[in-house]
């Protein structure tokens, strides 16, 4: 039965960081279907760009709810992505030496976009420009 | 070789490349290529976005004068194409994930693929309405 199963998609990694980036992929993306399809639907189809502004995100920053759910979705759709993007890395990049590059930026990348992603959700402070909001409508 | 390959090689040699038009990809190959290809775009988009998002920080003046990028007719039918890359990704993702806990799936992979595209086009067709339609409000066309 096995011997004939064809191969569909990718084989189970049998241990060690593959084997947990494998669960990685399928805990995180099970979560950013709620996520990341909520996210576009309330804020891409719901509301558009056409009433989407600064004081938008203000008011909608104001509830801890949407913080929460919106760092949660920015740490794992950048995880997933760049972890995905590391497997095309070593599909397509075979000399050891690019290859070392290319997850060494990967994982920079994720450093620095978590970094600039957390200071914006966590630390936006609206009140800061209440009289810049008021003068501006 | 088989008969009918050897006939193939054959047809391509004689008559040049366009002999392989009737050739077709193995059963999964495009599904994984879109899945990829979905994948990686959906991450670019999303380093823009965490980008565009800090500069709230900078107060309403800079974060609202960006947004007339995001007003922009080809934003917006990027925004379109982001959104079906989305649904298209988290469909074929539910059918990977589907398989691999449930390994006789594998005999159904044919429509289970039909499914995913059936779950896509019920997600795509009314969001794409709802968007072009704002586009098309809005004036930005
Ligand atoms: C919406 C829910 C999502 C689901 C259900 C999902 C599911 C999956 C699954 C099952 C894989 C295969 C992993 C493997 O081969 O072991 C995968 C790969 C991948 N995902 Fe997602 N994902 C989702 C969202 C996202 C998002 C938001 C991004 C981008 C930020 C993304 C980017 C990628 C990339 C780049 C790959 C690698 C594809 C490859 O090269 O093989 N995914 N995803």
């Amino acid at each position: 039965m096995a011997a004939v199963r064809p191969h569909i998609g990718r084989e189970r990694p049998s241990g060690g960081f593959e084997l947990y980036s494998w669960y990685f992929f399928r805990v995180s993306g099970l979560l950013l279907i709620f996520l990341a399809i909520g996210h576009v639907v309330i804020m891409h189809v719901i509301n558009t760009v056409d009433e989407i502004d600064w004081q938008f995100v203000a008011d909608r920053w104001n509830s801890p709810f949407w913080r929460a759910y919106d760092w949660l979705m920015l740490f794992l759709a950048l995880l997933h992505g760049l972890n995905g993007a590391r497997l095309a890395v070593d599909d397509y990049i075979r000399p050891q030496g690019w290859r070392v590059l290319a997850h060494s930026i990967l994982w920079t990348l994720a450093i620095v976009f978590l970094i600039i992603g957390s200071i914006a959700v966590l630390t936006f402070d609206p009140s800061r420009f209440e009289t810049l909001a008021q003068a501006g409508g | 070789m088989t008969t009918e390959t050897m006939r193939d090689v054959h047809r391509a040699t004689t008559r040049g490349i366009t002999a392989y038009r009737g050739y077709r990809p193995p059963p999964g190959m495009i599904s994984w290529a879109l899945h990829r290809i979905t994948g990686l775009g959906v991450l670019l988009f999303l380093l823009l976005h965490i980008v565009d998002i800090f500069l709230v920080n900078y107060g309403p003046d800079t974060f609202n004068e960006l947004l007339f990028l995001y007003r922009h007719p080809v934003f917006r039918i990027g925004e379109i194409i982001l959104v079906a890359g989305l649904y298209y990704h988290a469909a074929n993702g539910v059918r990977i994930i589907l398989i691999d806990f449930w390994p006789a799936a594998y005999r159904y992979e044919r429509q289970l693929f039909y499914g995913v595209i059936a779950v896509f086009l019920a997600g795509f067709l009314p969001t794409a309405f709802l968007m072009i339609r704002a586009m098309l409000q809005a004036g930005g066309a």
